[in-house]
């Protein structure tokens, strides 16, 4: 069989920079591809490349057989291509948009009927082809970009991270379009920095700093780290700190909290001694797991992140005698006829780590936001530190820190000078401010930044400034808005390091997040769907909650999409 | 080129105006508003000016020119006894010139071995109105000399009767109202395009786009028509405004008109567009289309300075500037009429102008992301 592309030592060069470097790949007609690589890897350019977009400065692509060089046009025949950001008119509709592809790609009469029908049945947008597709959510804008692209009935389709900024339910919607589409024929190559996708992708290309460190079937990677996964279960005393003290250990390449668990992945051939010693500390014991891709794949980049988190360690440990620090009751939003939050009531504990979820469009920003006091609630309390919202907005703010989605830090101002004004914004003064600055750039190591543009900066550090503005306060709750939306897995890993150890020192988090890793890093999760509250436990009993005879070890992804869809399922019974 | 991607691609940009209330808002309620400051701000008529007069002399002859003065109905007069009265008017621009009948006016007429002699003093930091003042004062103390020296002085040969053509009041609004609709547009069609593909950039929908077969011809051409059509309309509301609002007569055919308007569009059009491939994003492409299109449209239009009294390498700079050749036009259109010989090869020059415009645009629009 012909490979739908092939890519011979291509290397791509901007500048002084070298993105690519000897990529050397065949992808398949019928086989659904993953591009794996941390943020900054050159999965967008190697993407660009093969959509004929781009040149390689040496080697040679080819799609189809067509040169990318020599034939873009003919290349552009015959791709289906989604860039990573929405490439679609806001401001017209899903039909006028569905319109116009069709019309680039040439469609008429009986074809153009039978394929519209297709893809608004297949994609479910038929109930929403007069609406603004920049009045979409997340998982409908990407499957609006899905249909405008197979307009072209590709042999080849090109999605860019299609997944970030997706909820469960929708990414799995995606998920199974795609394959059917494999099934199909089509050569499908889905880039992502999410992991679990990559595991289920058929074939995978792993890429980091612009080089290919692995091509083939993730299970022959995910096999080399056969008996080296474990769970430390049955842990007495704070997870958290087995997990940061673990993490420092010679032994340990790394790990992720997993519910009341920590999941560990040794070294090869480790001397296990020194991590017996420890877990005998905590009363806990190894149980071997099943290794995932994901273990695989940090191992191959070198190893997780330390546990040791500098800017934990300097803050000194709240000191507040109140031991609820967040609480709404009935908390209410409307927006006209429209109800965004509908009576949630909640309490969240000193030095518990709190998790909002919930599909796209659910009311969870919307709860998160009038909780941070960037919003009025239209009835209903929320209280943070005791301070309500609507009478001491300020003085609770003071209270509080806030990391927005996209880490929302000024592009045209330094990196000196975001810190400055942050640290302005909290109303710091006079030494305190010069020093807590000073202390922010040494514990986050960003002097050699210090008089550049965030916009330039590598994805880590960048996150790094924007935990360093939220934290220079020394805030007793911290907000995370999506904190790790498309962050690469070393760099989640290195954002819940720091969070682990503020979480010691008593201060709050509460956190909105897509990533069902991250879900497992808290105490406690709050579900939102349809502006409702529909499920409120710690990570473990919400997976127990939608376990069976035929789902016996059900992921936190299974407990969201089976929750989610159980309450839709209900109000859809009621509304007939 | 495939007719049928230009058009849905034309339909969609279509579809964009009409939901984006800043093209609309560029083409309809922008240049009413710039046609109000360049028609009133740009005054080039002096009346009431305001003469600071010094009577040092009480004589019969200097009272009768005081009188004439007086008469005259551009001039407006505050008389005084003494120069010091208007020391700090001319700097406040309380009186715009002063005029001193000196203490031995009477005497010198009455001699005709002397000559007669007044003084005056404008503000030489404006000296365009400095100009206009000093030459209404002396024109009219020249006037009352030759009726004073009456019988003796042989009464001039010949009598002045003037005929201002095209503009009989010599009213500049009517001259200035075609130049500033010119300017207006110019701003306008380049601001109209100066964004559109820089939207695309910015918005990410140009990566999208440049994955089909669309072509960059294709691209382009679909940017102008909907855009076209808006500058039309702004053509036709500032004409509106133009012959009802400030009375300038159309002389010429309104097909005429916008047969003119149309053709300068191309440039104009084409001016916002090549910028909108070069600027990073709308921000900069529309402070570029501005400038760009503004300065020199205002400075080396002919609008407010005479082309032909500038140094001759500015005028050849002129010829590159596509407002030149549509004030021109539109003062013809105006003023004068089809006059077919005056307009040709104006338009010959716009078109010329747009076609250099375009073939750079679409060389320089990018066909790779590289």
């Amino acid at each position: 069989m012909n490979p739908a592309i092939e890519l011979e030592s291509v290397g791509k060069h901007f500048d002084d920079t070298i993105a690519l470097q000897n990529i050397e790949a065949s992808i398949y007609q019928g086989t659904l591809t993953g591009l794996v690589g941390p943020d900054g890897a050159g999965k967008t350019t190697l993407m660009r490349i093969m959509a004929a977009l781009m040149k390689p400065t040496t080697g040679r692509a080819s799609v189809a057989g067509f040169d990318v060089s020599a034939h873009m046009v003919a290349i552009h025949e015959l791709i289906g291509y989604m860039p990573q950001r929405f490439g679609l008119y806001e401001d017209l509709s899903v039909k006028q948009n569905l319109d116009l592809y069709a019309d680039l790609r040439g469609l008429t009469g009986r074809v153009r009927q039978e394929t519209f029908a297709r893809l608004l049945a297949f994609t479910k947008l038929e109930a929403f082809t007069r609406r603004l597709s920049g009045a979409l959510s997340g998982g409908m804008k990407q499957k609006l970009g899905l249909a405008c692209a197979l307009m072209a009935r590709p042999k080849v389709l090109l999605l860019d991270e299609p997944s970030v900024g997706v909820d469960p339910v929708s990414r799995q919607e995606l998920w199974q379009m795609v394959q059917e589409l494999t099934s199909e024929g089509m050569a499908v190559v889905w880039s992502t920095a999410y992991l679990d996708e990559a595991e289920r992708c058929e074939d995978v290309l792993v890429l980091d700093h612009g080089q290919l460190l692995y091509t083939g079937p993730p299970k022959n990677l995910t096999q080399r780290l056969d008996g080296r996964s474990y769970l430390a279960v049955e842990i007495a005393g704070d997870r958290r700190r087995l997990l940061t003290a673990a993490l420092d250990l010679d032994c340990v390449r790394d790990g992720v909290i997993q519910g009341a668990a920590v999941r560990l992945v040794l070294a090869e051939h480790a001397e296990t001694e020194a991590l017996e010693k420890l877990l005998l500390q905590y009363g806990a014991h190894l149980q071997a797991v099943a290794p995932r891709f994901e273990d695989a794949f940090i191992d191959m980049l070198g190893g997780g992140p330390g546990g040791y988190s500098e800017v934990a360690e300097r803050m000194p440990p709240i000191t507040d005698s109140r031991n609820i620090m967040v609480e709404c009751r009935h908390l209410t939003k409307r927006f006209g006829d429209f109800t965004a939050t509908d009576d949630v009531s909640f309490t969240v504990g000193k030095g518990e780590i709190f998790g909002l979820l919930g599909p796209n469009g659910a009311g969870k920003s919307t709860t998160f936001k009038m909780l941070c006091g960037l919003l009025k609630p239209s009835s209903g309390s929320a209280q943070v530190v005791g301070l309500d919202l609507r009478i001491a907005g300020a003085d609770a703010k003071r209270q509080l820190g806030y990391m927005a989605q996209k880490f929302s830090l000024f592009g045209l101002m330094t990196v000196q000078q975001n810190l400055a004004f942050f640290s302005g914004v909290y109303g710091l003064k006079g030494r305190e401010r010069q020093q807590r600055i000073r202390e922010m750039v040494e514990v986050f190591e960003l002097t050699p930044y210090l008089s550049q543009s965030p916009d330039v900066l590598p994805l880590g550090f960048k996150q790094r400034l924007a935990l360093a503005c939220a934290l220079m306060h020394r805030p007793k709750v911290l907000f995370l808005d999506e904190p790790t939306s498309g962050v690469d897995p070393q760099t989640r890993r290195e954002f819940w390091t720091h969070i682990t150890g503020l979480v010691s020192k008593g201060v709050t988090i509460m956190v909105t997040t897509h990533f069902m890793d991250e879900a497992e890093y808290c105490d406690r999760v709050a579900l939102v769907n349809q502006s409702q509250l529909i499920a409120l436990d710690t990570p473990d009993a919400l997976k127990a909650s939608v376990a069976g005879p035929e789902l016996e070890n059900p992921t936190m992804e299974d407990a969201f999409i089976r929750l989610v869809e159980a309450q839709n399922a209900r109000l859809a019974e009621d509304a007939a | 080129m495939n007719g049928r991607r230009l058009k849905a691609m034309i339909i969609k940009e279509g579809w964009q105006v009409l939901r984006d209330p800043s093209a609309l808002l560029v083409a309809f309620i922008l240049p009413p508003i710039l046609l109000f400051f360049f028609s009133l701000g740009v005054n080039l008529d002096v009346k009431d000016v305001k003469l600071g007069l010094v009577l040092e002399s009480d004589g019969p002859y200097a009272r009768d020119l005081a009188a004439a003065f007086a008469g005259t109905p551009y001039l407006q007069v505050h008389p005084a006894r003494n120069r010091k009265a208007f020391e700090h008017g001319l700097v406040n621009a309380d009186v715009q010139v002063i005029a001193v009948i000196p203490k031995d006016f009477d005497e010198r007429m009455n001699d005709p071995h002397r000559a007669v002699q007044i003084q005056v003093i404008t503000n030489g930091s404006e000296p365009n109105s400095a100009n206009f003042t000093a030459a209404y004062v002396q024109g009219t103390f020249s006037r009352w000399l030759a009726e004073a020296s009456g019988p003796e002085g042989a009464s001039p040969p010949l009598e002045l009767q003037p005929r201002f053509w095209f503009n009989p009041e010599l009213e500049s609004r009517q001259v200035v109202v075609p130049g500033a609709i010119a300017i207006v547009m110019t701003i306008i069609g380049t601001l109209l395009t100066a964004m559109v593909i820089a939207r695309e950039w910015e918005r990410g929908t140009m990566e999208a786009l440049m994955s089909t077969p669309a072509t960059n011809a294709e691209i382009i051409l679909s940017k102008l028509l909907p855009y076209f059509i808006l500058g039309m309309c702004a053509i036709s509301g500032c004409t509106l405004i133009a012959t009802t609002l400030f009375g300038v007569p159309l002389r010429g055919d309104i097909s005429t008109l916008l047969l003119v308007g149309a053709v300068f569009l191309f440039p104009a059009l084409g001016q916002g567009m090549l910028i909108s491939t070069l600027a990073p994003n709308q921000f900069v492409a529309a402070q570029i289309g501005v400038m760009s299109a503004f300065l020199p449209a205002l400075l080396l239009s002919g609008f407010v300075f005479e082309i032909r009294s500038m140094p001759e390498p500015v005028q050849w700079i002129t010829a590159i500037i596509p407002a030149r050749y549509f004030v021109a036009s539109l003062q013809t259109v105006f003023l004068a009429g089809d006059l077919w010989e005056d307009l040709i090869p104006n338009l010959l020059a716009l078109f010329s102008l747009g076609t250099v415009l375009f073939s750079l645009t679409f060389f320089t629009s990018r066909r790779t992301l590289d």
